[in-house]
C-alpha cells in the first residue's frame, strides 16, 4: 500500500524528462606507480615500492600473528603465525595484522579497492586487525575513479581504502586512527 | 499523514528567535568559525585540483535531474535488483511508517540494542527516540554522532553533528560519561571512542544505516565514511536495516564514477574519504545474512511536485554549502530547529514539513543572505537563492503580513560586525542587494523590528521589497 502510493505520488508530480548529462569531464589522468604512491603517503599510509614481496615482508611481519586469505604461498614467509579461515571474530581482534592483495587501485587518488576475490577474502578479515598489509601489483593501478570503476564488478562486496582509518569529526580537522586498521602499510610491486 | 513530521524538532522556535540566543554564545560562534574556517580553506584547495570540476558538477546535476524525472522507474527497477540478490524491500510513505519497520525488524531479530552508522534520514525520521519509546536502544557509533547522543545534545551540521563543539569541550563529556581520564588531544578522544564501542561492534547482531548512493541497475547500496564505524555496522552484525530516502538512487554504477569525486572533495575536502563499502544484497559468507531496505518519502514526493523546489532532492548531503555560509557561520545549527541546518536546510526543511503555515517553516528561508555563496559550491548546482525566494513567495502566500515572516527579511542583522559583513560581500554578490550607501538605519515596518536596536548593513531586500511593492496599496 505505502509502496503504491509513493509511486502514485511519484508520477503525480509530473517531472519533466530531463537532458542526458553530459559526460565531458576527465575519463582518465596521468596515473602511475609513482602519483599512486604519492598520493597514499599523503594520507599517512607507509607506502614501500618493492620488487621482491617475500623479502620485504621478512622485514615486517616476523614475531606477528598475521591473518591472512588465500594469499600466493610465497608470502606465507616463516617466523610468522598465519592465521586462516575460519576465524571467529574474537579471534580476529586479537589477531596483529592482516596480508591481503587488493583488487584495483587507483592513483588519482591514493585508494585501494577490495572485492572479496583473491588474495583478499571476506571483508571482516581487513576490518578488525589494527594493521593492514596490502601488496599492490602495478598493473592493478588504475589513473582515475572512472576507470578503476570501469575495471570493478559493483555486486561484490566492495570496499574503497584510502589511508588509515581517521575522523574528521573534532573542529573539522582529519585524524589518524579510530575503528578501523590504524596502520596501513602498502607494497607496491613493480 | 496526519502526525507531524520530526524533521523539526518539537517546541522549535522560529530561526530568529534561536539565532538570537546562538548569537549571545561567543563560545559557539568561536568554534564554527574555527572549524569552517578550516574546511573551507581545505576544500577550496581539494577543488582546486580538479581541472574538471565544473564539468563534472554539471555532470552530477544532470545525472539527478534525470532521476528525479524517472523515480518511479527506477525505485522499481532497484527494487527489484536489490529483491534478487537476497535483500527484503520496504516502503514507508513518512517517519512513522519507516520507524515502525525498524522497530519491528530489530525485535524479529530478538535485539533490544542496534549499532547505528551516522544516517540524516534516520536523524530525520526521529528513529533513536522511536525506537527507545519501543524498548530498543540505539548506539550511534559515528564520533560527532557519539558526543552528541553522550552530550544529550542536537546535531548542528549534517556533516560534522558536533561541529560546535570544542576538543576541551569533547573531552569534558567524554570524561562524564565514559567514567575516563582523557586530554583534550584528537588522537585521544579518537581512542577514547575506538575503546568504548569495540565490545558494541563485536557482539551486536543489528545494525541501522544509511546510504549515500543506490545504484538502480545494480541494487548496490554505498555508503562512504572515515572512521571505520561504517565498515563495522555494514560488515559484522547478523541483520542490516537501511534506511534510506527516495531520491538517493544513480541509475547506473558508472554514475558513481561521478559522485565519487564530488562528494569526498566538498565534505571533508579529501580527494577520497578513508572508506567506502558497497554492498549489493546479501553475499553468502560475508557481512550480514539478512538485508532490510527501506525506502522512505517523507515529504519528498510533495517537494517532488514543486517545479522549482524540487532541485532541493538533487542534494548529496556533503555540507558544503553550510561552511560557507556567513548565516550558518553566525547562528549554528540548531538554531534552524531541524537536522537540516544551514542553506540546505533552509530550503529542504519546510519542503519536507510541507506546510508554511508552520512559524519555524515559514522563517528559515529567511534565515539567508542570498549572498549566493551555497550555490557556487555546490557539487550538484543547486540554485539555493532561487529556491529561497521562491519559497519565501509562499510563506508570505500562506502568512499575509504577519511579522515574524516578513521582518526576517531583514536578515542582515546577522552581519553585525562590519568585517564579517565584508567578508559575506566578498564571498558572493550580496552587494547587490544593498542601499546606495551600504548601509541603512531604518526600514519601513517590519523591518523597523530589525533596525530599531542599531544600525545595520542594508538587508537582502530583494523578496521584502517586492513583497512591500506588492502589498502597500492594500
Ligand atoms: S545543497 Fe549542495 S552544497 Fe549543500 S549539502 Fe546539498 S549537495 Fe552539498
Amino acid at each position: 500500500m505505502a509502496r503504491d502510493e509513493i509511486l502514485r505520488r511519484i508520477r503525480a508530480a509530473r517531472v519533466p524528462a530531463a537532458a542526458p548529462a553530459i559526460r565531458n569531464y576527465n575519463r582518465t589522468g596521468p596515473g602511475g606507480v609513482e602519483l599512486f604512491a604519492e598520493r597514499v603517503a599523503d594520507y599517512r599510509a607507509i607506502v614501500h615500492v618493492v620488487t621482491d614481496v617475500p623479502a620485504k615482508l621478512r622485514e615486517l611481519l616476523p614475531g606477528k600473528r598475521i591473518v591472512a586469505p588465500d594469499v600466493p604461498s610465497s608470502w606465507l614467509i616463516d617466523g610468522v603465525e598465519w592465521l586462516r579461515d575460519p576465524l571467529t571474530i574474537d579471534e580476529l581482534d586479537g589477531a596483529d595484522g592482516v596480508l591481503t592483495g587488493c583488487a584495483v587501485a587507483i592513483a588519482d587518488t591514493g585508494t585501494i579497492v577490495l572485492d572479496g576475490g583473491e588474495a583478499q577474502g571476506r571483508r571482516a578479515l581487513t576490518l578488525l586487525p589494527d594493521y593492514h598489509v596490502c601488496v599492490v601489483r602495478a598493473d592493478q593501478v588504475a589513473a582515475s575513479v572512472p576507470e578503476a570503476l570501469a575495471r570493478l564488478e559493483p555486486t561484490r562486496p566492495l570496499t574503497f581504502i584510502s589511508g588509515p582509518s581517521a575522523t574528521s569529526d573534532i573542529e573539522l580537522n582529519r585524524v589518524e586512527g579510530v575503528h578501523g586498521p590504524r596502520t596501513l602499510e602498502v607494497l607496491i610491486v613493480t | 499523514m496526519g502526525t507531524r513530521n520530526p524533521v523539526t524538532w518539537l517546541g522549535s522556535p522560529t530561526f530568529p528567535k534561536a539565532a538570537r540566543e546562538a548569537l549571545a554564545d561567543t563560545q559557539l560562534r568561536q568554534n564554527l568559525r574555527k572549524a569552517t574556517g578550516t574546511i573551507r580553506g581545505r576544500r577550496a584547495a581539494a577543488v582546486a585540483e580538479m581541472t574538471d570540476w565544473e564539468n563534472l558538477r554539471l555532470a552530477g546535476e544532470a545525472i539527478k535531474n534525470d532521476v528525479l524525472s524517472r523515480l518511479d522507474t527506477l525505485l522499481v527497477q532497484l527494487e527489484e535488483a536489490v529483491t534478487a540478490r537476497g535483500g527484503v524491500v520496504h516502503w514507508a510513505r513518512d517517519a512513522a511508517e519507516a520507524n515502525e519497520i525498524v522497530l519491528r525488524l530489530a525485535r524479529e531479530a530478538g535485539t533490544d540494542e542496534v549499532v547505528k552508522v551516522k544516517s540524516m534520514a534516520t536523524a530525520e525520521i526521529g528513529l533513536n527516540e522511536a525506537l527507545e519509546a519501543g524498548g530498543v536502544k540505539a548506539i550511534e557509533t559515528d564520533l560527532a554522532e557519539l558526543i552528541v547522543q553522550l552530550g544529550d545534545d542536537r546535531p548542528s551540521h549534517i556533516l560534522v553533528p558536533a561541529i560546535h563543539r570544542n576538543r576541551s569541550e569533547i573531552r569534558d563529556i567524554f570524561q562524564r560519561r565514559m567514567g575516563i581520564s582523557v586530554s583534550d588531544e584528537p588522537a585521544e578522544l579518537a581512542e577514547a571512542a575506538r575503546r568504548y564501542l569495540r565490545q558494541k561492534f563485536l557482539t551486536t547482531r543489528v545494525a541501522v544505516s544509511g546510504a549515500n548512493f543506490a545504484v538502480a541497475d545494480t541494487g548496490s547500496i554505498v555508503v562512504l565514511e572515515s572512521e571505520g564505524n561504517g565498515r563495522m555496522c555494514l560488515t559484522l552484525p547478523e541483520t542490516l536495516i537501511t534506511v534510506m530516502g527516495i531520491e538517493k538512487l544513480v541509475p547506473t554504477w558508472q554514475d558513481l564514477e561521478v559522485f565519487l569525486q564530488l562528494l569526498p572533495r566538498s565534505s571533508t575536502a579529501e580527494r577520497m574519504n578513508p572508506y567506502t563499502s558497497v554492498w549489493t544484497g546479501v553475499t553468502p559468507g560475508d557481512g550480514p545474512s539478512s538485508f532490510h531496505l527501506i525506502l522512505l518519502d517523507n515529504g519528498r514526493t510533495a517537494t517532488l511536485a514543486d517545479s522549482v523546489g524540487r532541485q532541493a532532492l538533487r542534494c548529496i548531503r556533503c555540507s558544503a554549502c553550510l561552511n560557507v555560509c556567513p548565516v550558518y557561520e553566525r547562528t549554528g545549527g540548531k538554531s534552524y530547529g531541524s537536522v537540516y541546518p544551514g542553506p540546505i536546510g533552509a530550503i529542504l526543511t519546510p519542503q519536507l514539513v510541507g506546510d508554511m503555515h508552520d512559524p519555524l517553516s515559514a522563517s528559515l528561508p529567511y534565515a539567508s543572505s542570498l549572498c549566493g555563496a551555497c550555490f557556487e559550491v555546490c557539487p550538484v548546482r543547486i540554485d539555493i537563492p532561487q529556491v529561497l525566494t521562491h519559497l519565501r513567495a509562499e510563506a508570505v502566500e500562506a502568512k499575509g503580513r504577519t511579522a515574524e515572516s516578513i521582518a526576517m527579511a531583514a536578515a542582515a542583522w546577522v552581519f553585525a560586525s562590519a568585517s564579517r559583513y565584508e567578508r559575506a560581500q566578498k564571498l558572493g554578490s550580496l552587494a547587490r542587494f544593498i542601499a546606495r550607501d551600504g548601509r541603512i538605519t531604518s526600514l519601513p515596518w517590519p523591518g523597523s523590528k530589525w533596525t530599531s536596536s542599531r544600525d545595520v548593513p542594508a538587508p537582502p531586500a530583494e523578496s521584502f521589497r517586492s513583497w512591500w511593492r506588492k502589498n502597500r496599496g492594500s
